[in-house]
């Protein structure tokens, strides 16, 4: 199998501030890529390196055996991109914004609908529409088969999920992997660690720099402790008072619980004693998988 | 080629939608013709004007006569001394007094010679000479006509001013070429900076410098509609001009608007250039307002003689474009000249044209950076 992207030694400053950082990693054809981290991560600007927006100041990325540098203008027709903001026209229809991407691109509606039909087909109902008008899911409807619509061999897609409902969300995701199908290479970006599940393999990604490249699957056995998810009625204060705890190395909130890990991976049976202390009640601790998130955290206090 | 043209009627839906835009291409050019052609104008028609008639003889009656009747001016008061001038003035209805001395039909006759004042509002400088210099020759002309069958032996020179071209003094003449010229380079400039600024505000840029479409092809697409629309602006303007006014096209309607067309291409281009200077809509607005708004109307020569204005102003009035297009326009308009008269500042024109797009398309960004 070939690779679709392969970038070794990428790095890229804006003045001094440094937004990526010696980034080498590479994709398989045709799978769906994740790359996870926060806002400020240089998700963005590795996106624009590889889209050939932006010039690497180190390094060199291959996109589809093509550099991103030189081979810029072949490689332009062969990229969907859909930018962090959707980029639509918001005068335009729904329909306008569709037909107009498609003639840029040298193509037609028509031509290449069955690749679209299945994300177009929820917008359709509303092609007369102003792009301004619709939905934020709807947008990123919009904006997907805008990107989509001249048959890419790679689709980069920057956070197509922020700002959108959960609803949306999730079946956004399920459109990406009926996309499999077309042998399309997905690179995606989130900030939401539990869409890193969906992709096939995933790179997280802090402060400019790649933490680790794997399954999602992996990378959550990476972790390298025994995970304990603590409940309590107040959540602030037990996570203070877990905080105090001298076994306690790691408590962070996760959804209703906090996540924790202690010194030789058992609960001190004093924790309860200590939590009962501080006024912590309604105590229960159970053991966990870690998930990416937690893996995340992990990673990231190593290197911080 | 399918690419631009999909790309021009995407930038014709833009247009169309905005009616705002809709109104500042067709909305403000008339609005400028007709606020200039009548609320500016620099003919004075009805001006007020009061008499303090000292002598109260024949002769001063006919004078006051012959300058009312002319229709200019509109007498508001008779006045009895000197001391109710600055009255009449403060009321502000009056522009100026004619003051007749005393016995002035006796002396004029007996002595030939008698005087008259004329006292304008300076608060005014405009109309104070407008409205003197029309006094003054009203008054001179009721003059050579008595002097004519009083006395021959004074031999006298009588000079016989006309003016060419604008034979009235007409201000439309000098509005309707300046605003064209104004015009013009303002909304061309104004919309292409913005509509390229747009692009790049909205992040819909990024896509397009990722799709196949070439720099050229972007910037032609974003000036093709708005050449095209302010051509048909300039065939509005003139025939607004000359429905209202009556101004003609004195020269060639073919070269006027040829050379229309290149200035519309040199405005268009500058916007482009606007827009590369630019990273977003409001810096584009502002440099197209404030950098080029004042200076085409200060230093373009539309309002202002070049010719009076110290050595710098005059070069610096060098490098803007309106300045040369005044030229050409006013030209062909009311001299009725051809290229041969106008060849330098077209070519002028040309070679702005040409630096602006070569910079434009050097400095359009093929990235993001």
């Amino acid at each position: 199998m070939n690779n679709a992207i392969e970038s070794s030694g990428l790095s890229k400053s804006f003045g001094s501030a440094r937004a990526i950082r010696n980034i080498s990693f590479s994709v398989d054809e045709s799978e769906i890529f994740g790359f996870i981290g926060p806002d400020g991560a240089g998700k963005t600007t590795l996106f624009r390196i590889i889209t050939t927006l932006l010039l690497p100041d180190e390094g060199y990325v291959k996109v589809l055996g093509m550099d991103s540098v030189t081979d810029y203008k072949k490689l332009r027709k062969e990229i969907g991109y859909m930018p962090g903001r959707f980029s639509l026209y918001q005068d335009l229809s729904v329909e306008e914004n569709l037909s107009f991407y498609a003639t840029v691109f040298g193509t037609t509606v028509k031509e290449n609908y069955d690749l679209i039909s299945d994300i177009y087909s929820h917008i359709e109902p509303f092609k007369k529409r102003l792009a301004g008008q619709l939905s934020g899911g709807m947008k990123q409807k919009l904006a997907l088969s805008c990107a989509l619509i001249h048959k890419p061999r790679l689709l980069v897609l920057d956070e197509p999920t922020t700002g959108v409902d959960a609803i949306s969300r999730a079946e956004f995701w399920t459109m990406l992997g009926k996309l499999r199908k077309h042998n399309i290479t997905i690179l995606v970006s989130t900030p939401y660690m539990d869409e890193a599940m969906r992709c096939d393999r995933v790179a997280l990604i802090q402060k400019g720099e790649i933490l680790a490249v794997d399954t999602p699957r992996k990378i959550m056995l990476g972790f390298s402790r025994k995970l304990f998810s603590v409940k309590a009625t107040e959540k602030y204060r037990l996570i203070t008072a877990l905080r105090q705890f001298p076994a306690t190395i790691t408590a962070y909130p996760f959804g209703d619980s906090v996540h924790a890990t202690f010194t030789g991976d058992i609960v001190d049976p004093g924790l309860y004693d200590h939590l009962k202390n501080n006024g912590v009640t309604h105590v229960s601790v159970n053991e966990t998988e870690a998930g990416i998130e937690d893996r995340f955290l992990e990673l990231m206090n190593k290197t911080a | 080629m399918n690419r631009f043209l999909g790309f021009i009627k995407k930038e014709f839906l833009h247009i169309f939608r905005d009616y705002r835009t809709l109104f500042i291409l067709f909305g403000i050019p008339a609005a400028q013709i007709l606020i200039f052609g009548y609320a500016v104008s620099m003919d004075i028609k009805n001006a007020g004007i009061a008499f303090l008639d000292l002598s109260h003889d024949e002769i001063t009656m006919e004078l006051t006569d012959k300058i009312i009747s002319s229709g200019f001016f509109k007498k508001t008061e008779t006045l009895l001394s000197y001391s109710d001038v600055d009255k009449v003035f403060k009321k502000g209805k009056t522009k100026a007094v004619i003051i007749f001395e005393s016995n002035f039909g006796k002396k004029l006759v007996s002595e030939g010679k008698a005087s008259l004042s004329i006292i304008a509002d300076g608060s005014e400088p405009n109309t104070a000479t407008l409205v003197t210099n029309y006094t003054t020759a009203i008054v001179n002309n009721f003059n050579l006509r008595f002097a004519g069958d009083a006395s021959l032996n004074s031999v006298r020179i009588q000079p016989e001013v006309k003016m060419f071209y604008n034979p009235n003094l007409k201000s439309h003449f000098m509005f309707v070429p300046g605003v064209i010229t104004l015009i013009l380079i303002l909304i061309c400039a104004l919309m292409t900076s913005v509509t390229i600024t747009r692009e790049k505000e909205f992040g819909t840029m990024e896509v397009l410098l990722v799709s196949p479409l070439r720099p050229i092809q972007i910037i032609l697409g974003k000036v093709m509609p708005y050449f095209i629309l302010s051509f048909i602006n300039v065939i509005l303007i003139l025939a607004l001009s000359w429905f209202v006014f009556g101004l003609p096209v004195k020269g060639s309607m073919v070269l006027l608007l040829a050379e229309s067309m290149l200035y519309i291409l040199m405005s268009l281009t500058l916007g482009i250039l606007i827009s590369t200077l630019s990273g977003t809509m409001q810096q584009a607005i502002f440099i197209s307002l404030i950098g080029l708004m004042l200076p085409s109307i200060l230093l373009s020569g539309f309002i202002f003689p070049i010719e009076n204005m110290p050595k710098v102003y005059d070069y610096v009035s060098m490098i803007m474009p309106p300045r040369y297009f005044i030229v050409i326009i006013k030209n062909i308009m009311i001299k009725g000249t051809g290229l041969a008269y106008i060849w330098k500042e077209t070519l002028i024109l040309i070679i702005m044209t040409a630096v602006f797009t070569g910079i434009s398309v050097r400095k359009f960004k093929i990235r993001l950076e």
